[in-house]
């Protein structure tokens, strides 16, 4: 990472000469990029060794096999000593023990785990999966959904709104991991399941959370005072006649969306996407979105009987066809800017088909909690999946989201904050910089600006911090894998290190930080893509 | 050169953003006029409100630890000690403290107790001492190595430098909580000094990497050459001379690391690799008593709430001491401030002219 600020400050500093040597790299071809690569490569190599070499010679001086055996009164005390010893080889200097482990690393044998028996790939191999499951939607929803409060707060710079969010996320920033977890377990779990054995909310929460909508849907949209006063009786209007609906007719204990609320929300997100994305003054993507709402509309009772007999290839190849249809959509609209249509069109065909996903898993969601398993208590706290429960490809999924569900969101908690933070830092820096005058200046509207000049040149700073994240995704969330009682990286590290194996950990650190390293370089590189003024020199 | 005075405000200017951002400029330089640099950073500290109000609290909880069940030689006015067992008051040892008979009382044991009779309050204080202790440790001597290794490697350079970034990497690629966690293992865990020692070894890296950028880039100012023409040692030119200059950095981050370290601390203590049992810590109080959160919620809430407590006011107190270090960074007074600032400025006018 030290090469990559020297990098970025040796390319900072030879910006003037930038026309001459962006040629000469062309000319060049893709040699000094190679030169790069390799010499990152290797430095990131020696690096990793070094760590490891750390790491296993503190564990081998922290952990005592023999703890339990010292302590022990088995009268063959001594013959279990010396055999473990020899199994552990444990008379051999740890430093020879770890060019021995080295040695198997590159054969691929990352060692034994002595307390189980298993090979430490296999262990890896049945934890990798489980904590991507567990912590790559909650990355994903916390990327996103910081990035987006991040530029909401920038753009409303030193409104209410923006107090509050930097406020939050200085809260969010000072929990304890463990700590909310512990209490989403408690109220998300147990409040909310007893919650629903009985689904009415008291008219006071009604208004309060009404309220408390239409507070931040105004300072969301601003604008002049009688946009915020409409802003905020619209949204409090709406959501008090969503709650009404919600509690009086039992939505909660069987929800679905059925084709009305598919076809309304459907509407709304190409509307919404529209606007975001090519202006609704756009009409050829205007149209080409509301077509694909049209045709998934149109495919809701068909695609019903497909269901059926759903599998998780069948559901990702929908996927695939629903993003084509969206594209082929935008392509036949036209146009001198099909990429536009295009794009816009796939995006609402995609929404569209997610709200048809979730429609049919809200379907099974009576059955579910009806189950003899479940009992009426569908939000779990433990584990990865019901014990016991079987059913249709539906049902699986529905057990698996009511399981993801809590320790999602306490990593959301905790992460989203920082995206927050990072994107609002990021875009007022950009709004200051002397091209969005210039955008402002040649007539373009403040949504062009924003999308099209800011927000995409705000991400930049991002795409440093987020290859870092998606690498130490794969090391768990030690603190939620253990309260959650999920059988991911986390707790195989937590519980390695309790029974004072250290082979597993080896293994644990061998995984995170190679990942770590390479999303180093991987930052380097994407840096230097998005920003040209920036070049990785040899 | 001349010392041009401060600029009045809006002289000759009319975009109205631009008039605003030269008023903020205006009042700014007015009044930090003649001021040390010192005192211009304390002066805006101080009306960082959110950063006083944090100041204020934490002076209060520290006071409030150290003075209450006594610490080291300082005795203390509360009446249990934290191993001590007394008879359980309330049923289920709920906490005393709460409006009865219409007034507030706090009662022998504010904070509830235990299944058998462990002073909830006395836990706390305890446990807020031995976070604190750990906190500050790691926040002074992380922030120690940090500044000597990053200092190194920026002044020196060359194969100096290659050499201590490269150790630096090593240490970053280790995850925090993971190598923390080893290290508790290693020192064991009754002693907080031992683990704040053992845990400051692993995170100076980031103010290590920060000291650097800064030294790389203040060695090639005019001063140090300065300096060095008058024939100051290597060591004067660090520790004098550029030092000083990174120090609103230095400070800040060190602030946002003590943040994190109370956090890992008490993480750590939690998992059972920090702090354990019979010595007390917060994380370790919530460790123990997470199990009887349904029975005895009260065990549970005040240690995370101290948490909560101290690691916002250090943040909060990190991002006022950042403000005031860093004035671009400054948040822009609102609306009603500026107003209030020119009809100040107006009532001046008026009355000078009056006098005139």
């Amino acid at each position: 990472m030290a090469t990559s600020v020297t990098t970025r400050a040796s390319g900072a500093r030879s910006a003037p000469d930038a026309p001459v040597s962006a040629r000469r790299s062309r000319l060049r071809g893709a040699a000094p990029t190679l030169t790069f690569l390799g010499r990152r490569l290797l430095s990131s190599a020696i690096v990793l060794l070094g760590a490891t070499f750390i790491v296993y010679m503190l564990l081998s001086y922290a952990l005592d096999p023999l703890e339990d055996l010292r302590t022990s009164t088995a009268p063959n005390k001594e013959a279990l000593i010396e055999a473990r010893v020899r199994a552990l080889d444990l008379n051999t200097p740890p430093v020879i023990r770890y060019f021995k482990w080295l040695g198997g690393v590159f054969t691929g044998d990352l060692g034994t785990s002595w307390v189980s028996g298993q090979p430490v790939t296999s262990l890896l191999s049945s934890a990798i999966p489980s904590t991507v499951q567990l912590v790559a939607a909650s990355t994903l929803i916390a990327i996103g959904l910081g990035v987006l409060v991040g530029i909401v707060s920038a753009l409303r710079q030193y409104t209410r709104f923006d107090y509050s969010v930097t406020f939050l996320s200085f809260v969010l920033y000072s929990l304890p991991s463990f700590w909310v977890a512990v209490l989403l377990k408690l109220w998300g779990a147990i409040g909310f399941n007893d919650f629903l054995a009985d689904p009415t909310i008291p008219p006071v929460w009604m208004a309060v959370l009404a309220l408390a909508s239409g507070v931040v849907w105004s300072s969301i949209i601003g604008g002049s005072r009688r946009a915020r006063w409409i802003s905020f009786a619209a949204a409090t209007l709406s959501t008090v006649a969503v709650l009404v609906f919600v509690t009086g007719t039992g939505w909660l204990l069987d929800p679905s969306l059925g084709i009305v609320g598919v076809v309304a929300i459907g509407v709304g997100i190409a509307f919404g996407v529209v606007a975001l994305t090519a202006g609704l003054g756009n009409r050829r993507a205007l149209y080409a979105s509301l077509t694909t709402v049209a045709i998934g509309a149109a495919l809701y009772y068909p695609l019903q009987y497909v269901f059926v007999n759903a599998t998780t290839p069948l559901i990702l190849g929908l996927g695939v066809v629903t993003i084509a249809v969206g594209v082929a959509v935008g392509w036949a609209f036209g146009g001198y800017d099909r990429g536009i249509s295009m794009r816009a069109a796939a995006v609402t065909a995609l929404g569209v088909g997610l709200l048809i996903y979730v429609d049919r898993v809200m379907r099974v969601w009576e059955s579910y909690s009806n189950a003899s398993q479940i009992n009426g208590r569908p939000i779990a706290t433990i584990g990865s999946q019901t014990p016991g429960l079987t059913g249709s490809y539906w049902v699986e999924t529905l057990d698996r989201f009511t399981h993801l569900v809590l320790p999602t969101i306490a990593l959301i908690l905790i992460s989203f904050a920082s995206y927050t933070r990072y994107s609002r830092a990021s875009l007022l820096e950009v709004m200051n910089q002397d091209y969005i005058r210039t955008a402002r200046a040649k007539g373009l509207s403040e949504r062009v600006v924003t999308t099209r000049h800011a927000f995409r040149n705000a991400l930049i700073p991002l795409a440093t911090i987020v290859p870092l994240d998606i690498a130490a995704l794969f090391g768990g969330a030690i603190i939620t894998e253990r309260i959650f009682a999920w059988s991911g990286m986390g707790a195989l590290f937590i519980k390695s290190l309790q029974g004072r194996d250290a082979d597993p950990v080896m293994g644990y650190f061998l995984v995170t930080g190679t990942l770590l390293v390479l999303a180093n370089i991987v930052v380097d590189f994407v840096y230097a893509a998005l920003d040209p003024r920036i070049r990785v020199n040899s | 050169m001349s010392i041009t005075p401060p600029l009045e405000p809006n002289e000759g200017i009319t975009d109205p953003k631009a008039q605003v951002e030269n008023t903020e400029n205006a009042i700014e330089l007015k009044e930090v006029e003649g001021l040390s640099q010192g005192r211009i950073v304390l002066r805006r500290f101080v009306r960082h409100r959110g950063a006083m109000i944090s100041a204020v609290v934490l002076a209060a909880v520290v006071l409030l630890v150290t003075t209450s069940i006594g610490w080291g030689p300082i005795p203390g006015w509360w009446q249990y000690g934290y191993r001590e067992t007394s008879d359980i008051v309330n049923a289920g040892g709920a906490p005393t403290m709460g409006f009865e008979d219409g007034g507030f009382t706090i009662g022998p044991h504010p904070f509830g107790q235990d299944n058998i009779g462990h002073d909830g309050f006395a836990l706390v204080m305890r446990g807020t001492q031995q976070s604190l202790t750990v906190m500050f440790v790691i926040g002074l001597l992380s922030t120690t190595i940090g500044v000597v290794v990053g200092a190194l490697a920026g002044f020196f350079r060359g194969r100096l430098d290659d050499l201590l970034m490269r150790f630096t990497d090593m240490i970053i690629t280790i995850p925090v909580i993971m190598i923390g966690a080893i290290l508790g293992v290693l020192v064991g865990g009754a002693n907080p000094w031992s683990l704040a020692i053992a845990l400051s070894l692993v995170s100076w890296t980031n103010m290590a990497r920060l000291v650097r950028g800064q030294f790389l880039t203040l060695r090639e100012r005019e001063f140090v050459d300065a300096a060095r023409v008058a024939g100051a040692s290597n060591a004067r030119i660090m520790f004098k001379h550029i030092l000083p200059n990174a120090v609103g950095v230095i400070i800040v981050n060190a602030t946002l690391l003590m943040a994190s370290a109370i956090l890992l601390e008490t993480a750590l203590s939690y998992l059972g690799f920090g702090i354990s049992s019979p010595e007390v810590s917060l994380g370790q109080l919530i460790n123990e008593y997470q199990t009887a959160f349904a029975t005895r919620p009260w065990l549970f809430w005040w240690p995370g709430l101290f948490i909560v407590t101290i690691a916002l006011c250090v943040n909060f107190i990190g991002d006022g001491l950042r403000d005031a270090f860093d004035p671009r960074q400054r948040r822009i007074p609102t609306k009603r401030a500026l107003a209030k600032a020119d009809a100040r400025k107006a009532r001046a006018q008026a009355r000078a002219a009056a006098r005139a």
